[in-house]
């Protein structure tokens, strides 16, 4: 019961925030410095949060897409011989710092929302690739040799079986991707992506702890919100499989 | 009828399956018998193409199986195994539906022949249709298994070792539930066991296989009295002999004439049945229903090699 209220209250917490930040203002006055404004209002937090969505479902459609292609790809036939690079190219698109990815991006897609997606899409590749890739390749034996004995193209078993039954784990990875370009994105501002960082980037220039605090919190309940919708979509992936 | 000419499968420079040649008539049941590593499975898989053979042929009907694309091969032959291998995210309908699905039947003839299986399986269609594998019993996950592999009215059924996963008391039910099934179809069966006594209970042919090599192919009662091999003796085990002799052939087969004390024996109880009845009572002879004796002296006679 209560894991589904916290997240409910969360939620509308977070919606009354964003229609209309102002009512919240004396809860982060005290946040404030002389007398500065408590609420970022130089643009409406509720278009940045709907932009910061937008750009962190994109790219994290873009990993899933990516990901899930090559963990196709390097489980059957001739592909397996690229697993190791595929596990390589994947890993660096982890550790290569985002950060850098943007400064390195800027010269090529000039300011604004490119060169963020890019630095998302590397970043959150890893876990979907990797789960997909587990999801993929420890499907039970005597479920492969049926799908194989009973006539299924190796086409058919891909749609039909390979990955219905790898959906639990590739829900996983979205979530971790999700989770993790949702707060990345927020450095995405320092190249003028519209993301909720401008909050707190203004908040860092001019040493006002509220903003810093409310882009913040908007983006942490943003991500515990999607982290549960994520959760709740592979428990009923993995209930109807009976692995619950 | 299924031709199974000179195949081999060679795995690294050894032979799993070597020159093995036998010939299963339509509507037969013929159990692969032998130890784990014998080649009996591999050879149940090159006949569906699983295994692709080294060399040799397999003939299904005069038909060359090396002359179809193997997925369509597979379409025509039933297939299963130990742990059933049921798909988990489809219900026990839709898993008995695949290969019909595959051969694009219409809805309503898939629908009416899950439906005839379920109930020819003795599971209620209403009740488990829309239920999933993992809410199946071990007994009833193997019978869809079963079901799902006959669901295109194949002409040729193979099984591996589909009772390995089921205890005793299931596994003979299962068991004769099969042969039932089998007689009822016609289908021509090839049953993959290490059980020699389910060879015995099952089998019209027995296949002997050991390292790769087919030692000996005949009916059960030969097998057990005139054994090809030293190893075909150790697999029927010497204790057992006239036990196994004896569970091949009915009452029925044997009643005589005359009267006997006690409760009546059915005629399609097996001989080693009335045997053990015999001793249990210590009885000398037996009624059987509908009319006759069987004596214990007659028991005897037929628990040995003639």
């Amino acid at each position: 019961m209560i894991r589904r209220i916290l997240p409910a209250l969360a939620g509308l917490a977070l919606l009354a925030f964003l229609i209309s930040p102002g009512s919240f203002a004396p809860l982060f006055q005290p946040f404030t410095r002389n007398n500065a404004p408590a609420i970022y209002t130089q643009t409406s937090l509720l278009s940045l949060t709907l932009s910061h969505l937008a750009i962190v479902a994109l790219a994290v459609a873009a990993s899933t897409v990516a990901g899930l292609v090559l963990a196709i790809l390097v489980t059957r036939g001739a592909g397996r011989e690229f697993l190791p690079l595929a596990r390589t190219v994947t890993a660096v698109g982890q550790t290569f710092p985002p950060v850098a990815v943007l400064a390195l991006a800027v010269p090529v897609l000039g300011f604004g929302t490119g060169p963020t997606l890019v630095a998302l899409f590397l970043y959150g590749l890893l876990p979907v690739f990797e789960n997909a890739l587990a999801g993929l390749s420890n499907q039970p034996a005597p479920v492969a040799e049926a799908a194989r004995a009973m006539g299924l193209t190796p086409r058919q078993r891909l749609w039909q079986i390979d990955l219905p039954l790898a959906l639990p784990l590739l829900l996983a990875g979205m979530r971790l991707t999700a989770v993790i370009s949702l707060g990345t994105a927020t450095i995405g501002s320092t190249v003028a992506a519209r993301t909720l960082g401008e909050v707190i980037i203004a908040g860092l220039l001019s040493s006002n702890t509220a903003f810093v605090l409310q882009g913040g919190l908007v983006v942490g309940i943003l991500a515990v919100l999607i982290h549960h919708a994520f959760q709740a979509a592979e428990v009923r992936a993995r209930r109807r499989m009976g692995l619950d | 009828m299924i031709e199974i000419r000179h195949l081999t499968r060679v795995y690294d420079g050894v032979p799993v399956v070597n020159d093995v040649s036998l010939t299963i008539g339509t509507g037969e049941l013929a159990v692969l018998v032998g130890t784990s590593g014998s080649g009996k499975t591999t050879l149940l898989r090159m006949i569906n193409r699983l295994v692709q053979p080294t060399s040799g042929q397999v003939l299904v009907e005069g038909v060359d199986t090396a002359t179809l694309p193997a997925h369509l091969l597979r379409r025509r032959i039933g297939y299963a195994i130990q742990g059933h291998g049921l798909f988990p995210h489809r219900t026990v309908a839709q898993n008995i539906a695949t290969v019909p699905r595959l051969l694009g039947w219409p809805r309503a003839r898939i629908d009416a022949r899950v439906d005839e299986l379920l109930a020819l399986f003795q599971l209620d269609p209403a009740t488990f249709r829309n239920r999933m594998p993992h809410q199946l019993s071990g007994g009833q996950a193997q019978r869809v298994g079963v079901a799902r592999a006959l669901a295109a009215k194949p002409d040729l059924l193979l099984m591996d070792e589909p009772f390995g996963a089921l205890d005793p008391l299931i596994r003979a039910k299962a068991q004769a539930d099969l042969r039932a099934i089998q007689q009822k179809l016609g289908t021509t069966l090839i049953l993959v066991t290490h059980d020699m006594q389910e060879a015995v209970d099952l089998g019209d042919r027995i296949a002997v296989m050991d390292g790769g090599r087919l030692l000996q192919y005949d009916h059960p009662a030969r097998i057990l009295t005139q054994p090809a091999a030293p190893f075909v003796r150790d697999l029927i085990g010497a204790t057992d002999r006239p036990l196994r002799l004896l569970s091949l052939k009915t009452v029925g087969d044997l009643a005589q004439p005359g009267d006997a004390e006690g409760p009546a024996i059915p005629p399609e109880a097996t001989l080693h049945d009335a045997l053990a009845e015999c001793l249990w009572t210590g009885r000398t002879a037996l009624p059987v229903q509908g009319g006759g004796i069987v004596t214990l002296d007659a028991l005897r006679a037929e628990a040995r090699p003639r």
